[in-house]
This record gives C-alpha cells, sequence and structure tokens, in this order.
C-alpha cells in the first residue's frame, strides 16, 4: 500500500489538532512556523490547515518553490537560447509561464521556437537522440531532488554517445536560505516544517547545524494532512519546552542520512557554487555548477547567447513572500494586476508559489 | 516541483522499472535507488526512483495514530 489514505483520516486530524491546542495552552504570544517545499504550500492551502489550527500558531511560506526562486536573468538566459537557430528548449511546466524582464518561454513558442514540456530530463535526453542535428537545452531548475535527476541524465548522455543534449543549471541546495532567513532579525521562525523529498536526498542530518547553532527547531514533515498536523505538533512541543532539534515526522521516507547514491551522483556532475536567490540574494554555496569535466554538456559554455539586462517586474512583492515578510494579500497586485491568466510574479505562475497556492484556495 | 509519487515496482530490467500507480504504468530509472524489487512501493520523481517506501516506519507512525484515537483525544 502506498499509505495516503491512512494519512487523511479526519478522526485522528481532531485528536492531532487536540493535542495541538495542549501543547500551546498558555503559550503567550503566536509561534510562526516556516514551511521550505512549495508541496507543503499547496497541501496546506489545499486541506485548510491554516484555518483549523489554534491562533498561537502561525504557519508561513518560504522559498520552497524553486521556480518561484530562480532569479529573472536565468529566465532570460532560457528565452535567449529559445531563440537560437536549432535549438529545442525542454523543460518542466511551470517555467514556460514565468515572465522574464520582455518576454516568457510561452510567449517565444507562440512566436515559433521550439519549447517542449517534458516530465523527465531522461525524456530531453530522449529528444536529443531523436533529433541529432538540433541543441536539446534542458533547464535545470530546482532543489536537490531534481538535481541528481539532472546529474543522472547528464551521465546517461554520455554514456549513449549523445552530444547534443545540454543543461542550463540553475539548482540551488536547500539548507542555506533556512540559515538566512532564521539569522534575518525582521523575521522571527520559530520552527521548521522541513522539505520533505529535498531531506529525503540530504537526510534530515543537515538541519543539524539549524538546530544546534541556530537554535531552530526543525521538522522534516511529509504532505498529507496527518503528516502535517503531526509536524506542527512536534515542532509546537519542541518551541514551548524551549528546545531545538531535528526530529523526523515523515520517517516512512527520509533517513537521518538521507539518499547517499543520489549524493555521489550530485558531486560526480555537480560542484557548490554562490546563487542568486530571487527576494533574498546571493547566498554563498547555495547553488550548483557543472563540473569542467561535464563542460560539454553545460548550456552556458557551449551555446553562448546574447542575454538582455535583467528588469523585474514593478510592484511585484515576490521577493518579500519568499521571505515570509508579506502575504499576498498585502501585495496591491494580488488579484487584481496578477492572476495565475496573466501572473506577473513567478509566485503566481508556479502552481506551488504562494500567490497561486492563496489564489486557488485562499477565502 | 519535488513531488514524488508512489508506485508499485511490476518488473525491472536493469536499471529500468515500470511502476504502477492506479493503473497509470510509467517507466522509472533506479540510478539511485539499489536493491529495488517487484512489488516495492518506491518514490518516483521526475522518472527517477529517489527513495523506497518504508513499510515497517509508515506502520509505526501510523501505531501512534492509532493510540491516539484510543485515548479519545479528539472531540467528535
Amino acid at each position: 500500500m502506498n499509505f495516503s489514505r491512512e494519512f487523511r483520516d479526519p478522526r485522528v486530524a481532531r485528536c492531532l489538532l487536540a493535542e495541538i491546542r495542549q501543547a500551546v495552552d498558555g503559550q503567550t504570544g503566536v509561534l510562526t512556523f516556516m514551511e521550505v517545499c512549495g508541496t507543503h504550500t499547496m497541501a496546506i492551502s489545499q486541506q485548510g490547515i491554516r484555518s483549523l489550527l489554534p491562533p498561537a500558531i502561525r504557519l508561513i511560506s518560504g522559498p520552497g518553490c524553486p521556480v518561484c526562486v530562480t532569479p529573472v536573468d536565468y529566465v532570460d538566459h532560457a528565452i535567449a537560447l529559445a531563440r537560437r537557430p536549432g535549438t529545442i528548449i525542454a523543460t518542466f511546466g511551470d517555467m514556460v509561464r514565468v515572465p522574464g524582464s520582455s518576454s516568457s518561454l510561452l510567449r517565444e513558442k507562440a512566436q515559433g521556437a521550439d519549447v517542449r514540456i517534458v516530465y523527465s530530463p531522461l525524456d530531453a535526453v530522449a529528444l536529443a537522440r531523436r533529433n541529432p542535428e538540433r541543441a536539446v537545452v534542458f533547464l535545470g531548475v530546482g532543489f536537490e531532488t531534481t538535481a541528481p535527476t539532472v546529474a543522472g541524465s547528464i551521465l546517461q548522455a554520455q554514456k549513449q554517445g549523445i552530444s547534443n543534449y545540454f543543461v542550463l543549471a540553475a539548482h540551488k541546495t536547500m539548507p542555506a536560505p533556512m540559515a538566512a532567513l532564521s539569522a534575518d532579525p525582521e523575521l522571527q521562525v520559530d520552527g521548521y516544517l522541513c522539505p520533505a523529498h529535498v531531506s529525503a536526498i540530504i537526510g534530515a542530518a543537515a538541519y543539524q547545524p539549524l538546530a544546534r547553532e541556530g537554535g531552530v527547531p526543525c521538522v522534516v514533515t511529509g504532505f498529507e494532512p496527518l503528516d502535517i498536523l503531526q509536524g506542527v505538533l512536534l515542532l509546537a512541543r519542541q518551541a514551548t519546552a524551549g528546545v531545538a532539534k531535528v526530529e523526523i515526522q515523515y520517517s516512512r521516507v527520509v533517513k537521518p542520512d538521507g539518499n547517499r547514491k543520489a549524493q555521489q551522483l550530485l558531486a560526480e556532475v555537480f560542484a557548490p557554487a554562490d546563487a542568486h536567490w530571487r527576494g533574498i540574494g546571493v547566498i554563498p554555496g547555495s547553488g550548483l555548477e557543472i563540473r569542467s569535466a561535464y563542460a560539454p554538456f553545460d548550456a552556458a559554455r557551449q551555446l553562448p547567447v546574447a542575454v538582455e539586462a535583467p528588469r523585474e517586474a514593478a510592484g511585484c512583492l515576490c521577493g518579500e513572500i519568499l521571505k515570509g515578510k508579506v502575504t499576498p494579500h498585502q501585495c496591491p497586485l494580488f488579484r487584481t494586476g496578477c492572476t495565475p491568466e496573466n501572473p506577473v510574479g513567478a509566485c503566481m505562475v508556479s502552481s506551488e508559489g504562494t500567490c497561486a497556492a492563496e489564489y486557488k484556495y485562499g477565502i | 516541483m519535488c513531488l514524488g509519487v508512489p508506485m508499485q515496482v511490476k518488473s525491472i530490467d536493469g536499471e529500468v522499472a515500470v511502476c504502477e500507480i492506479d493503473g497509470v504504468r510509467r517507466e522509472a530509472s533506479l540510478m539511485m535507488v539499489d536493491g529495488v524489487r517487484v512489488g516495492d512501493f518506491i518514490l518516483i520523481h521526475a522518472g527517477f526512483a529517489i527513495e523506497r517506501l518504508d513499510a515497517e516506519d509508515a506502520q509505526a507512525t501510523l501505531l501512534i495514530f492509532r493510540e491516539m484515537l484510543d485515548r479519545g483525544l479528539g472531540p467528535e
């Protein structure tokens, strides 16, 4: 069985909520817990979890949507490549509608560029095999869950002797922005619901410094409603007891050391690099670049194109929203100038963006 | 983006498994997970198995939930 039904039982949800209320009984002030995973953002909104929690607990969303934290100059770079003759852009679906400085991949496609949505980077390798006369560029966006799959695709292309497969890499890695946000004096985070599938790869131990040195409770939490409620309960108990440790709620998938084989794959192809996070800025060592041994597959090195100067949309508060400082309702564009149909910022484009979740499920 | 779909392994050919959920079948690479057997539930992300679903650990969590129900904490 895959356990999705068992983790949705409303009777257990009532029990967990009673225990959460007990845990924060007598708590003065509000505990703020941040979730750092787009799938959590969606699940919390979809299940109406905020409305069930006592007022002493506030859930906010952090920079957990990879498309949303991708800076506009990356989108511009992808658009420039889409305009390059003889090029096919292969990407996960979310990226095509993200506005660049003056266009989007969807608009380029409408004007004749060859932009294809794929489910797996291996599908992009297959596309390259079937189109040997063209350059196939896969848009490598995503955290540690996705980066090893892209590493795997590069190794596969190498093994099959495919020389027209390239990756435009902008992968980011997780614990670093969480440490950056907890250090922000404007933002009080009392606990992290740590990302589920990122943790399946990196392991729960990766959050130890955050708990031990940063003093922030961390609970690796699954995506079903009971997972999230239990994750909140464990955080509430830590926070009210004044302890900060790493716990694994999602133990059916996540282990303390993570997936060693995936980590090796990632380290074989990628090296840590500084990365620019939309809204947060440059965080040292929080990104991944393709190692020089795999330079033949690096679109940035092999397919030089002129990229326009980046320009962020005026009035868009995406950056502040990604830091959990502002809610979508506080953005003057939300639901008026910015909708899923006509998004201004990435937070409204991605199906797991904070604004998209609020638009779809918010009250 | 980091969406993992739990699927059951139906057959394995080298490094590729055919997996199924709700009647949908799809190939998944086993490049990242060792020792997968037919019948296992694995978490698939972007065409790759990223982890096995641990039935014992899942049962341990469910046991905590059952004990909660038995204590009758939830108001009906």
